[in-house]
């Protein structure tokens, strides 16, 4: 018997032969690089010289290589210096925010004694069953909240989700022995303090799980500045490359401050390669930390998954 | 048992504790969060009934438009979209739910039976990837692909003397692609659901079906499928009352917005988000208001299949 110490039952007994275990693998193996050939096919298009590009085409391996569009990048700097500052701001702020407004709510309606429980739960339970839609959100949002061109537009909207609520209240209540709060509440600290120095500390699992879903959520999204910002100041990293996407010389069109001539920089600008340039930028940072949390992913994703 | 009711009546006469003050303190941000946020689009509904004015303060044009009725519907459903979104968005829903439920679980079971358990690691975290890209970055990915003149697929073809193609002129491909990017962002979320619960199967009954001479495809049948069931029917169940509801960033970016690709590609949240963008607020409206009011019949009736058949994974 090999000497590993196995987790699941399949391991121990359901042993497939040699021959089926390589068909697996290589069908796994070709599924795995199938999703993940095509983002390094976009790090090379990022890396290869314009004009290889334009002559011969994209290419899955960087033909003719060159720090070309990345060094455009950072030459020509404000643009996308202040799209990434607006993306790191907006998941920074985004995620602080979003946990605090979860978690206080999900503590305050875990607490069984409390006198308003039954109201605020329903307050937290019926938009997960009905919702405004997108127009009526749109004009509350643009007109009402003047949230239309303003850096809170990419924040408020997506703090909140009832569902993480649940979760939180659902941890809560399980996982948090009610002598703690009773001690505390004997030794004389109020409900606040409670919550921000006994409760959230002794919750780090739920913190990191809700925290890392929002935190991936705000870096990934477009829509909100699709909706509301017309302002470039503000584009995020998402947004910048959506209008890329659509118009090439975009980054070069909004360059004119530097002093340059906009039409030179047109002209010497590696359009198609500062493209994918911008989407490298945005992956890198996803790429690199997902498979450290994806721990956390899994236990929050099975949980949403069993207790939908 | 007679008690009850007069303790309760008790409990409610209690004067408001200081507790419940700081825990309404507590709760105050979060819930103006959602009145806002929540609430407040809940009853700008009525614009669907309204002939709704864009300029101007909201209020006062909320509460000036003139009523029209179900003129907005009316005029929803006579246009030639309304067949159009309804076939898309229910269509592409019932394939995805197919390939949603029947790949993971295939996959899940058979990454569940590879020897390696650090090859079956690397192969999960690997096809996990595409769940963390937004659809923005996605679409730049498909543009490597489906370029006319520069994408590789047509490179491809023209290595093998075909002529290129121009993927986003063309409807006939589309239904296909969209299938298969959606089966390719959401393979490694869905593997990792199903595969979560096989290894929290018992082990003892594999061991109990070794003895008795089981082989792996019976194991399988016998023993993973049906432990699995409950979770393939919630995921099924789940999927089913979201079905008005589309992934808007599927439709309309990996698409590039086509007008080509207008038949193939448009459900209910692309029409609503180009009309609310051309200012055609009140097919909007009316849209959008049929989602919202079909998309909560569907998730109460999902909700409350889901209790017949397992009461604690209900939602209400």
């Amino acid at each position: 018997m090999a000497t590993k110490t196995y987790e699941s039952g399949l391991d121990k007994f359901n042993r497939t032969s040699k021959g089926i275990n390589i068909l697996f693998n290589s069908i796994f193996l070709v599924i795995a690089l199938a999703c993940v050939v095509p983002v390094i096919v976009v790090l090379s298009i990022s890396l290869t010289n314009e004009s290889y590009i334009r002559d011969v085409g994209y290419s899955i391996f960087p033909a003719d290589f060159s720090f070309e569009a990345y060094s455009f990048i950072a030459k020509q700097g404000t643009m996308i210096l202040r799209a990434l500052g607006t993306s790191t701001l907006v998941t920074v702020v985004g995620t602080v925010l979003g946990v605090l407004l979860t978690t206080s709510m999900g503590y305050v309606i875990s607490r069984p004694s409390y006198k308003l429980k039954s109201f605020l739960t329903w307050i937290v339970f019926i938009p997960m069953v009905f919702n405004g839609g997108l127009v009526s959100s749109y004009f509350i949002n643009a007109n009402l909240l003047g949230l239309k061109d303003s850096f809170w537009a990419l924040i408020l909207p997506l703090a909140v989700s009832s569902f993480n609520v649940i979760i939180c209240k659902t941890f809560f209540t399980s996982t948090i022995p009610d002598g703690v709060i009773e001690s505390a509440e004997i030794d004389g600290a109020n409900q606040i303090r409670i919550f921000f120095s006994i409760i959230l500390p002794i919750s780090l699992p739920v913190l990191a799980t809700i925290g890392l879903f929002l935190c991936f959520s705000y870096w990934n999204d477009w829509f909100q500045s699709m909706l509301y910002i017309d302002n470039p100041n503000l584009y995020s990293l998402q947004a910048l490359l959506n209008n890329l996407m659509t118009n090439a010389d975009a980054l070069a069109r909004n360059a004119s401050s530097m002093g340059v001539s906009s039409a030179e920089l047109i002209a010497k600008m590696p359009k198609e390669s500062a493209r994918m340039a911008v989407a490298i930028l945005i992956i890198l940072p996803v790429a690199c930390a997902y498979p450290f949390f994806q721990r956390y992913f899994i236990s929050g994703l099975t949980v949403g998954a069993v207790k939908g | 048992m007679s008690a009850k009711p007069e303790q309760l009546k008790r409990r409610k006469r209690f004067t408001w504790r200081k507790q419940d003050f700081e825990l309404t303190l507590l709760a105050i941000p979060t819930t103006i969060w959602y009145i806002l946020f929540c609430y407040l689009p809940m009853f700008g509904i009525i614009i669907a009934f309204k002939q709704f004015k864009i300029s101007g303060g909201f209020i006062s044009n909320v509460v000036n438009s003139p009523w029209v009725g179900f003129k907005n519907f009316e005029f929803l459903f006579k246009s030639n979209d309304a067949w159009i979104i309804i076939r898309n968005t229910i269509g592409y829903n019932i394939i995805f739910i197919i390939t949603g439920i029947v790949l993971p679980v295939l996959f899940a079971i058979m990454i569940g039976l590879l020897h390696n358990r650090k090859a079956s690691k690397v192969y999960q975290t690997m096809m996990f990837l595409p769940y963390f890209l937004s659809w923005v970055v996605i679409s730049a990915v498909g543009w490597a692909f489906f370029s006319f003149d520069k994408g590789i697929l047509n490179q491809f073809l023209g290595n093998i003397g075909h002529d290129p193609v121009n993927w986003y002129m063309q409807p006939e491909y589309w239904p296909y692609i969209l299938v298969l990017l959606n089966i390719w962002k959401g393979i490694g979320y869905g593997m990792i659901i199903y595969l979560a619960t096989i290894t929290a199967i018992d082990s003892s009954y594999y061991e109990a079906a070794v003895i008795d001479g089981a082989s792996i495809w019976q194991q399988t049948r016998f023993i993973t499928l049906p432990l699995l069931k409950l979770v393939i029917v919630m995921m099924f169940i789940l999927s089913v009352g979201r079905i008005f509801y589309t992934d808007f960033g599927l439709f309309f970016q990996v698409t590039r917005d086509s007008n080509s690709l207008y038949n193939v590609a448009t459900t209910v949240d692309v029409l609503v988000y180009k009309q609310l963008k051309s200012a055609t607020i009140g097919m909007a409206s009316a849209a959008a208001f049929v989602q919202s009011v079909l998309g909560c019949i569907t998730i109460l009736s999902a909700n409350w299949i889901v209790k017949k058949i397992d009461p604690d994974s209900a939602m209400i």
